[in-house]
């Protein structure tokens, strides 16, 4: 026989799913609009010439005149008008339900149900109640959504990296014409080609060797300079801004006045404490000295500064946590369910 | 009701729990409670509060003022790097005090240079962008605002647009040449800005910050970070950071300060994102120190008893 926790939980979930069931099937819920805008060319650069005659009457109405560069920009987008005449792209972004309707109760024939962000909703939907299936005990569900989120995100980061670190950083670098001509058309006419950038492709192609059969080794060469540059840059910047910097912050006054209130006491405790509890975290973390006595004293004292600021830790941790839970509540009430969200949509 | 709560697997790993083991039904013992009950709980604390709109008032405090007052302090129309770095794992955290900062440089007619460590964070950058379309038509890209996006190099990138932007920002984030944007045209590199906004949800972020651009070059700097990521910053306020948002408590501060600044925003409810969220907040840490009270009350009762 079913035990009674059991039961209720299924309780739960059948009545989650029955919900669910019921308003997939009433089609309030989970879907996904986006608004269609389509643009011409040459009104667009209509108005961004009308943008600069207006600009110019103002400037001629205080008796100056229009800047060089900007009369060249208008010259520049009048010589541009015949060429791109006929030419009309459409914008298509996302849309609230509440704007299938225009303001004056008409529907807005712009905005039009989306499938492909609709399939995007439901999957991110079920993923993240998959994600969230882990409270009850690992399952196929948990796992099939890790294992997705793990893969997209290590193929988001290379695509992203291919397109800006290789492509517009090394690539249009060493070869700007036939970028320029390809995957970059909006690259500077005035880039020429940097050899100097032949060092990070050699330096890129001796790190990929480790893949080849023989000669791992050679990657060895290219990976000491990339971790010998980086820690230099990061000890130099960590002497600076953390040791230097640090220390001359905790150098403060322990009595803080001025002349119109005098003694400024809640300031003066504050610094007090601060140079106590550095003091005392430092003993802590001393070991050339037994901690007895007053040593013992001040190490005791400064664990429990430490733990202080691990609970002030925590307890941001836990704030960062309930927030991250609700946006998630909240992207499953709203933009899948279609609750009505208290002081907007009621 | 005693025969409904599990008493058998309260220590057990998550994935040793099924649905068949979860408990015997020997009795109410909170000792051995099951952990999904805890979970259930917390669950409805924060959904309960969020669907019936719970909204408490927040005053800002003094921290968040100094946050504001930097960027209020600031001449219209000043130069303002928004380095925003964070992905959508946590944008729940930092999507409120985001896009308040970008509502606040916009009333102060700020110029806005969006620039990213994060791969991830690109459509962070482009809905916060949305803001300024929707918010504000007369915020122009290239002339008010542009959108540098990501470039690969973690801190390298810091080291090199602090001195030469151009070097690695050749084209904002659509492929325009720079030089063709009358914002970034004779723009040499980031020591020109009045201020930097970073909003950072770890490494890369807001300590890298501070540590290759705010501090060797003095440039006037203010951070808004996760939870996790606020106490190591702390130090750094004053001297190095002018001011630091923690979480979202201080987004639904730097909100209301916002508010209270610029009245007319409380229209658009978008405005108040970050103090909606602070009712839940408040229920489910009322649930968790009521837990830990209730969990210290059991271990020190049961020390007594010498059990």
């Amino acid at each position: 026989m079913m035990k009674t926790s059991n039961a209720i939980w299924l309780l739960l979930l059948l009545v989650g799913g029955g919900f669910l069931v019921f308003r997939t099937a009433t089609g309030s819920m989970g879907k996904a609009y986006v608004r269609h805008e389509t643009f011409d060319a040459t009104t667009h650069i209509n108005k961004q010439i009308q943008k600069i005659d207006d600009e110019e009457q103002q400037e001629l109405a205080k008796g100056k005149t229009l800047s060089e560069a900007k009369t060249d920009k208008r010259m520049k987008l009048s010589d541009r008008l015949p060429a791109v005449e006929g030419i009309t792209w459409t914008k298509v972004s996302s849309a609230e339900r509440g704007e299938l309707t225009g303001s004056d109760g008409q529907p807005d024939t712009a905005v039009v149900f989306s499938w492909s962000r609709t399939i995007g909703l439901w999957i991110a939907a079920l993923g993240t109640l998959a994600i969230m299936s882990f409270l009850w005990g690992d399952n196929i569900f948990y796992k099939v959504a890790e294992s997705v989120v793990v893969g997209a995100s290590a193929a988001y980061a290379m695509v992203v990296g291919f397109w800006t670190g290789i492509i517009q950083n090394l690539f249009s670098k060493l070869i700007p014409t036939a970028m320029r001509d390809t995957v970059l058309p909006g690259l500077p006419g005035s880039q020429e080609a940097e050899l100097i950038y032949i060092v990070p492709l050699v330096l890129s192609v001796l790190m990929l060797w480790r893949l080849a059969p023989q000669g791992g080794w050679i990657s060895r060469w290219p990976l000491a300079f990339f971790i010998g540059a980086t820690a230099g840059i990061r000890l130099v910047a960590y002497l600076d801004a953390d040791f230097v910097q640090q220390i001359g912050n905790t150098i403060i006054p322990l009595l803080v006045s001025d002349n119109k209130q005098g003694l400024m006491v809640g300031q003066s405790i504050g610094n007090i404490i601060i140079v106590i509890g550095v003091l005392s975290c430092l003993v802590y973390f001393f070991f050339s000295f037994e901690h007895k006595g007053v040593v013992g004293a001040t190490a005791r004292l400064g664990i429990w500064f430490l733990m202080i600021t691990f609970g002030a830790g925590f307890g941001f941790t836990v704030m960062g946590r309930i927030s991250l839970i609700s946006d998630r509540f909240s992207f499953l009430f709203y933009d899948w369910l279609w609750l009505p969200k208290p002081g907007i949509d009621a | 009701m005693s025969d409904i709560m599990p008493t058998d697997s309260a220590h057990d790993p998550p994935s040793d729990i099924s649905p068949t083991d979860a408990g015997s039904d020997s009795g109410f013992d909170f000792r051995n409670l099951d952990r999904r009950w805890i979970f259930l709980a917390m669950g409805l604390s924060i959904a309960i509060p969020m669907l019936m709109g719970v909204v408490f008032p927040e005053h800002p405090s003094q921290e968040v003022l100094d946050v504001f007052a930097t960027v209020e302090g600031l001449e219209d129309g000043s130069s303002v790097l928004m380095a925003y770095d964070y992905d959508p794992a946590s944008k729940g955290e930092l999507e409120p005090m985001a896009a308040a900062f970008v509502r606040h440089c916009a009333q102060k007619k700020h110029k806005l240079y969006f620039i990213t460590l994060w791969p991830a964070a690109v459509p962070m950058l482009q809905k916060n962008i949305a803001i300024l379309n929707r918010e504000y038509p007369e915020y122009t890209y290239g002339e008010d605002y542009v959108n540098l996006g990501f470039r690969p190099g973690s801190e390298g990138v810091i080291k090199v647009v602090v001195t030469d932007l151009k070097k690695l920002y050749a084209n904002d984030v659509d492929g325009t040449d720079l030089n063709e944007l009358p914002l970034t045209a004779n723009l040499k590199n980031i020591q020109s800005m009045d201020l930097i906004i970073n909003v950072s949800a770890g490494t890369p972020g807001a300590k890298e910050w501070v540590q290759y651009a705010a501090t060797p070059f003095d440039i006037k700097m203010v951070a808004g970070v996760t939870g996790v990521g606020y106490t190591p910053l702390v130090p750094y306020v004053p001297n190095q950071l002018a001011g630091i948002l923690g979480a979202i408590k201080a987004a639904a501060e730097y909100e209301e300060a916002v508010l209270l600044e610029y009245p007319e925003l409380r229209e658009n409810p978008a405005t108040q994102e970050g103090l909606r969220k602070m009712g839940p907040q408040l229920v489910a840490h009322m649930l968790v120190i009521g837990l830990i009270i209730g969990g210290n009350v059991i271990f020190f009762t049961d020390r007594r008893r010498g059990v």
